[in-house]
């Protein structure tokens, strides 16, 4: 499909004048300028994002990036205004209209709202602000280094003349682009933005009410509806009878809507429409329907539970075999053996799962808080029988994401039932709605064997992983492999250790599972982390010291791939951490700390827990973490998200499992599923280093060590491993 | 379907509905006023606080008909250009992530300082314990109830 500007201007996106830049900021960073021999793309475009400088000076930068409070809209102007060389208030990030035909690559989630696109950013300001600069040395027909921009003006000094962007504009639109590749990016130590803490602009709106997330969204006409779904997974109504729903005030609608297959995974239901959200809840309780469980009715916590220690027990298919295990085991001074037991999660978002569709004539208008607004446009589109240019998707805020929010479930479930009502719709998951047909953290069952020297040398690991898969479950069977989605942060385990082996088995279950902030490496950071911690015990060394001797880094060291740790970058946080949490002073009895030091998403980050333990019960006195991220840009976000992280994995340490009963969920609201509460949230604080290294994500990396350094305190507290999700010290 | 007279942030509304009808339910999709949020439904999570008569209650477990004369404050009525001092304090920590929870956070932080100007981390425990915030910015809202009462700002 041809872009133009006029046909691009027409589409109301950019109305106005200026400079329009089309980026690509994934992957590759080919960018453009948009105007009439602009490129002309045959199917996909090749543009992401735009930027758009006006005649008044300001800059929009359009971008399909969902906030979800990660901050991504101050973030990503930040990188902008800072090479364009204009104030932070003249950016603003705009939220594109949902369009794969005008921007490519539209999800947000794996944390990579900022290392994707920060190089890319940098480069687009960098053009914008090279174009200008070149404007103005012809405009005052003098050598372009004799120019210099400031704070959204370009000055010659020696001519004292100055012209701000915005009188520019119209010149550095008829410019060619210079080479993306070539354009010249500031040196850092100029960074009057990146790396300095900025105030979130999302925030003002956010303590007035006035934010708008997904079930805000209010639009004339519209109708509210809630969906009866069997709770059981893969069940389904026999027979309903609506008769007294149909009687409450308000309730216009009751019809069954099918369950849908793969890609979107509906339960299907009984669907009650009504004026309000409080008449459909009501409707819907007075429904009197029989359910036909199905298969998963067989499936209980229990059953499950031996699966998964049958499956961690046996051999499975072998993801890393360093030296030879089976010899080196037996022959070590100590042995270990552990068993770390991880229940299903929910995502448990602030917001529940809701959307509103107004379903038209060949047409369709779309409100969501979503994580990836094309995969709900092809969604709905498919369901309406219309073409996804025909489906305007308005990605509102959002009350939460941590994964939740990548799925087409929900869209689905509320274009079947726009398509029968025909008003605009918001459909209203409620908590028990949102807990118990959630999709889940895996759950998983992980043996640990290792052994070591008569030196305190550690000669092998074996780590069998046994777990339900989110691979097995969403890939298509032509692209099935179970492990993929279960194995990373173990498959890297950083210690220099000579025989190391990893397998994995994928166990079979009803319940659904999707990511989970941080996915496997929730599971994966507590398994390594605390095994570690029990061989340096058993070697009878400090748990720094012996994870110090452990992460070698050799003179030729060289990442294999994104996921594979720097040992020195582990190294380094881990003395960080260690120094601020004071390691190695003494603490009164009843008290210790516990140390976990783990990569993913590109990020390094180090925790210290220090807790009180008395007799079965334990506190967290202080959570101290040590981050390298990478280049830094807004170190305020990169607090607020390490805070965030470490309160969601510590609510997972401490009291969170989804159990399931006759197939199922048990917890139906916050009383079974209560995450940390503000008197249980310990202080944590936040260490940033300094690196000149890419940046890396911040969404996720700093849950996974939050709940092994816990751990790990309890032990040097009490003497008791806890190997078991929730902890329980009884 | 009875009429209820209802005096919201200073401002008479009146409204016909089901005299059972939670408060919360009125706000949002009668009225409109959308920043009192759902979480739970059953008072667990304090997504949905308000002032009645400048105490904090969940106005999801608020029955219209129980509401009777007194007046109903809520986030839009703490104040619009956010000057209330929790407001002010909230920005100036950098509460919110997501943001979902904060309006019943603000309005069960600003029906504290009205009762108690000074709160000990342990009266902020208490009257904080009914509000979750799944992004975890518990410091955060402590440090800002803190500064709102005029200490360590």
């Amino acid at each position: 499909m041809a872009i133009s500007r006029r046909r691009f201007v027409a589409q109301g996106t950019l109305a106005g004048a200026g400079l329009v830049i089309g980026v690509r900021l994934s992957p590759g960073n080919a960018f453009a300028q948009e105007n009439e021999k602009g490129p002309k793309a045959k199917r996909v475009n090749p543009f992401d994002a735009y930027i758009h400088v006006k005649p008044d000076g300001k800059i929009s930068l359009i971008v399909a990036k969902s906030e979800m409070g990660q901050g991504i809209k101050t973030g990503l102007a930040m990188i902008l205004a800072e090479e364009a060389e204009v104030d932070f208030s003249a950016v603003s990030v705009e939220q594109a209209e949902t369009r794969p035909d005008i921007y490519a690559h539209m999800g947000t989630g794996g944390s990579g709202s900022t290392m994707e696109n920060f190089m890319p950013l940098r480069r687009a300001g960098a053009t914008v602000r090279e174009l200008m600069i070149t404007a103005a040395a012809a405009k005052w027909n003098v050598p372009l280094n004799e120019c210099a921009a400031k704070k959204g003006s370009v000055v010659h000094e020696k001519s004292s003349r100055r012209a701000t962007y915005g009188e520019l504009v119209d010149a550095a639109q008829k410019l060619p682009l210079p080479d993306p590749e070539k354009v010249e990016l500031k040196d850092e130590k100029d960074f009057e933005l990146i790396g300095h803490a900025t105030p979130r602009v999302d925030i003002p709106a956010k303590v007035n009410g006035s934010a708008v997330f997904g079930l805000d969204v209010r639009v004339p006409e519209m109708l509210f509806a809630v969906v009866a779904r069997c709770p059981t997974f893969g069940g389904k109504h026999a027979h309903f009878d609506a008769t007294k729903a149909k009687a409450v005030p308000g309730v216009k609608q009751v019809f069954e809507i099918p369950a849908l297959g793969r890609d979107m995974f509906t339960a299907g239901g009984v669907a009650v429409v009504a004026e309000s959200t409080w008449s459909a809840m009501q409707g819907r309780e007075a429904l009197q329907i029989t359910w036909e469980n199905g298969a998963a009715a067989a499936e209980s916590t229990g059953t499950l539970h031996t699966a998964l220690h049958a499956g961690a027990a046996k051999p499975g298919k072998r993801i890393r075999n360093d030296g030879n295990v089976d010899t080196a085991l037996p022959g070590g001074a100590k042995r270990v053996e552990a068993t770390y037991e991880f229940p299903f999660l929910a995502h448990a978002t602030m917001e529940p799962m809701n959307i509103t569709v107004h379903a038209r004539a060949g047409e369709a208008e779309v409100w969501a808080p979503t994580q990836s607004p094309d995969w709900v446009q092809r969604t709905v589109a498919k369901i309406l029988g219309v073409p996804p240019q025909k489906v305007m998707v308005h990605t509102t805020l959002m009350g939460g994401g941590f994964g939740r929010r990548y799925t087409a479930d929900y869209p689905a479930e509320a274009a079947q039932i726009a398509k029968v009502v025909g008003r605009p719709v918001q459909l209203v998951w409620s908590r028990e709605d949102d807990m118990t047909h959630d999709f889940y953290r895996p759950a998983a069952c992980h043996q640990m064997k290792g052994a070591v020297d008569a030196n305190g040398r550690p000669l092998a690991w074996s780590h069998t992983i046994a777990s339900t898969s989110i691979g097995a479950f969403w890939d298509p069977p032509e692209h099935q492999a179970p492990e993929r989605s279960e194995v990373g942060g173990a498959e890297q385990m950083p210690y220099a250790i000579p025989n190391v082996r990893l397998e994995y088995n994928n166990v079979a279950s009803a319940v659904p599972p999707l990511w989970w902030r941080s996915v496997e490496h929730s599971f994966n950071g507590f398994a390594v982390e605390c095994f570690i911690d029990e061989l340096a015990a058993a070697a009878g060394q400090d748990p720094v010291q012996f994870r110090k001797s452990l992460l070698v880094k050799p003179a030729n060291w060289k990442a294999k791939n994104d996921e594979d740790p720097d040992p020195a970058r582990l190294q380094a946080v881990m003395e960080l951490a260690a120094e601020k949490s004071r390691w190695g002073t003494p603490l009164p009895r009843g008290k210790g700390r516990g140390i976990a030091t783990y990569h993913s998403f590109g990020s390094y980050i180090c925790e210290v827990a220090e807790v009180t333990v008395q007799g079965s019960s334990f506190k967290i006195d202080r959570m101290v973490a040590a981050i390298d991220c990478g280049q830094i840009v807004n170190p305020e976000s990169v607090r607020a998200q390490a805070e965030s992280a470490i309160i969601y994995g510590l609510s997972a340490a401490l009291k969170n499992e989804i159990t399931v009963k006759n197939g199922a969920v048990e917890q139906t609201n916050f009383d079974g599923y209560d995450p940390i509460r503000i008197s249980e949230a310990p202080p944590i604080e936040v260490h940033l280093m300094k690196s000149e290294e890419e940046p890396g994500g911040m969404g996720e990396p700093a849950l996974p060590p939050a709940a092994p350094a816990v751990a790990n305190a309890i032990f040097a507290a009490s003497g008791k491993r806890v190997r078991k999700l929730p902890f329980s010290l009884a | 379907m009875p009429a209820f007279h209802l005096v919201i942030n200073g401002r008479p509304h009146e409204v016909e509905i089901a005299a059972d009808t939670p408060l919360l339910w009125v706000l949002r999709d009668k009225l409109n006023m959308t920043g009192t949020k759902y979480g739970c439904g059953m008072g667990l999570c304090g997504s949905c606080t308000v002032h009645l008569d400048g105490e904090a209650v969940r106005s999801c477990q608020t029955p219209l008909s129980s509401v009777g004369t007194k007046k109903i404050t809520t986030i839009e009525g703490l104040s619009a250009d956010n000057s209330h001092p929790v407001q002010q304090a909230w920005i100036a920590e950098q509460v919110p992530q997501c943001g979902y929870c904060q309006p019943g956070q603000i309005m069960s932080a600003a029906a504290l300082l009205a009762q108690t100007p000074k709160p000990t981390d342990a009266q902020i425990d208490a009257a904080m314990d009914g509000n979750l915030c799944r992004c975890g910015m518990y410091q955060r809202i402590r440090r800002a109830i803190h500064r709102a009462a005029g200490e360590g700002a």
